[in-house]
């Protein structure tokens, strides 16, 4: 296969996960939620159990006009929905699928890369916070910002210690060192990188930054139309990413039970599907954190656990 | 001239643009803004020379923590939507500094140069920086370290009076409670 036609072929399927998987994840949200409340959720778009509900979502907000308030900054109210895509999208180029390189760009730093560019995430919702020239927007965004600055700690901790364990920082590298056993070595960093990934998406029960009661909507507020959809977008993409990432770096990617050369993407991808569901399920099950309890769950609970497990990492490694 | 040294210039072309604008722009949120698109091409020309992990650790500390740090302070206490001309201070002292400063060393640095051609080293993977950093450079790195701890414990310090300082004695009634407006007032 020549060179330009592989490349085509990687971010043709990178690009195809980026806007197909995040709309499977809205539509489970849709029915999920809908069934643990005992409703029905959407039953008519499309015919078969309103499968086709998120495409009429989207048709709607194309619709729809595009307002700037007329206070805000305008170029950085604009371009901050793309700031919020484009992480995640670069995210998706090194999350391996499956064995022998399927994966957007092998890269031997993967996991470093992944968290550099997910950090950069928190400028968008400070973009779109003070631009939007709105006192809920902007008490939404510090809120957002202090929260995806504290999570990011236990983040990187918890994928420092799985790092450690295998000794790489290759997503792929990780996958094939991964063993059963790891599940329990690993529990705790797996608990501490899951909870911080949903803080870092700002999800249901760490969604104080777009509060409804108190903020309106939080930096979303002053957002309509297709922009709105981008940062929705942005949310339900980050779902995905934080999915994928803690089935490589702590379920074991493409290990199955069984034809892992062959069936390897279906592992993955049925591990992200599971993943995504706790996520949708937690959304329905936790009350919302308030903004202190949120902090010192950050500082005085993931922190010191994410340090503690870093040193059983250690130890075992030095043990075995 | 390749595409590497044409990227290079581009990337260094945007770099200085983008801190010109820093200095330059009188919106202060945007300044700010300005800051990332710079330190991000700065990220690029590493990632152009081959450092890779060196890129992508200035996206995750300079674009991802410092900025985010500043731009958060700065909205926290104020950062108005449009130009804010009652902070400008005369620019020229700073135009002087920085411009010697720029000129002098760009001067030093082509005339110890000239047009001698370098290679670009071997990539900088994560290994041999680790291998580097705990090799021949662990002294300084542990030094470093034990810097930024002393700045934390005094952050720490500086932020919290409350320490050190005597407490006033508790009142029989409170307790084990706080005398309302106690807090406030040690601080």
């Amino acid at each position: 296969m020549p060179l330009w036609l592989e490349l085509v072929v990687r971010i043709g399927g990178v690009l195809a996960a980026f806007l197909v998987l995040p709309l499977l994840v809205g539509q489970a949200e849709h029915k999920v939620m809908a069934h643990m409340q005992g409703r029905l959720g959407p039953m008519y778009a499309g015919g078969f159990h309103g499968w086709a509900q998120l495409i009429a979502d989207g048709v709607k907000f194309v619709q729809k006009e595009d307002v700037t308030p007329r206070a805000a900054d305008r170029p950085v109210f604009r371009l901050a929905p793309a700031v919020a895509l484009m992480p995640y999208l670069l995210a998706l180029l090194v999350i391996p699928l499956g064995p022998n390189d399927l994966v957007g760009q092998p890269l031997d730093i993967g996991l470093f890369f992944v968290l550099a560019v997910v950090g950069v995430g928190v400028l968008a919702v400070l973009m779109s916070a003070w631009a939007s020239a709105n006192k809920y927007s902007l008490l939404g965004g510090l809120r957002g910002a202090a929260q995806l600055l504290g999570y990011e700690l236990p983040l990187v901790l918890a994928a420092a210690s799985v790092a450690m364990a295998a000794g790489t920082l290759s997503l792929s590298g990780i996958v094939e060192a991964w063993q059963p056993w790891w599940l329990l070595w690993q529990a705790p960093a797996m608990v501490i990188f899951f909870v911080a990934g949903l803080a870092e998406i700002r999800r249901p029960p760490f969604d104080m930054p777009v509060a409804d009661s108190e903020l309106v909507f939080g930096y979303l507020t002053e957002y309509t139309g297709l922009r709105f959809a981008f940062l929705l977008l942005a949310e339900y993409v980050g779902i995905v990413v934080i999915a994928a990432l803690t089935t490589v770096l702590f379920l074991g990617g493409w290990q199955g039970p069984f034809a892992d050369a062959q069936l390897g993407w279906l592992w993955t991808l049925l591990k992200v599907a599971a993943v995504s569901f706790v996520i949708i399920w937690l959304r329905v099950s936790f009350p919302r954190l308030r903004e202190d309890q949120l902090q010192r769950l950050c500082w005085l609970v993931l922190v010191p656990a994410a340090l503690a497990q870093l040193v059983l990492t250690t130890a075992v490694r030095l043990a075995l | 001239m390749t595409a590497v040294d044409a990227l290079l210039l581009a990337l260094g072309a945007v770099a200085v643009g983008s801190a010109l604008l820093v200095v330059a722009t009188r919106h202060l949120v945007r300044a700010g803004l300005y800051l990332v698109v710079c330190l991000g091409a700065v990220a690029g020309m590493y990632l152009v020379l081959a450092a890779e992990l060196v890129a992508w650790v200035q996206v995750l500390i300079y674009v991802g923590a410092v900025v985010v740090l500043l731009l958060f302070a700065v909205m926290l206490t104020r950062a108005p939507i449009g130009a804010s001309d009652d902070l400008d201070r005369p620019g020229w002292p700073a135009t002087l500094i920085g411009g010697g400063t720029g000129l002098g060393l760009a001067a030093l640095l082509i005339d110890a140069y000239r047009w001698t051609t370098v290679q670009v080293p071997e990539a900088g993977t994560a290994e041999r920086l680790g291998a580097q950093v705990f090799g021949s450079w662990v002294l300084p790195f542990e030094v470093l370290s034990v810097l930024l701890l002393s700045a934390l414990v005094g952050a720490i310090v500086l932020s919290r009076p409350d320490i050190g300082t005597t407490r006033p004695a508790r009142s029989s009634t409170g307790d084990g409670d706080e005398v309302p407006g106690e807090r406030g007032r040690s601080r």
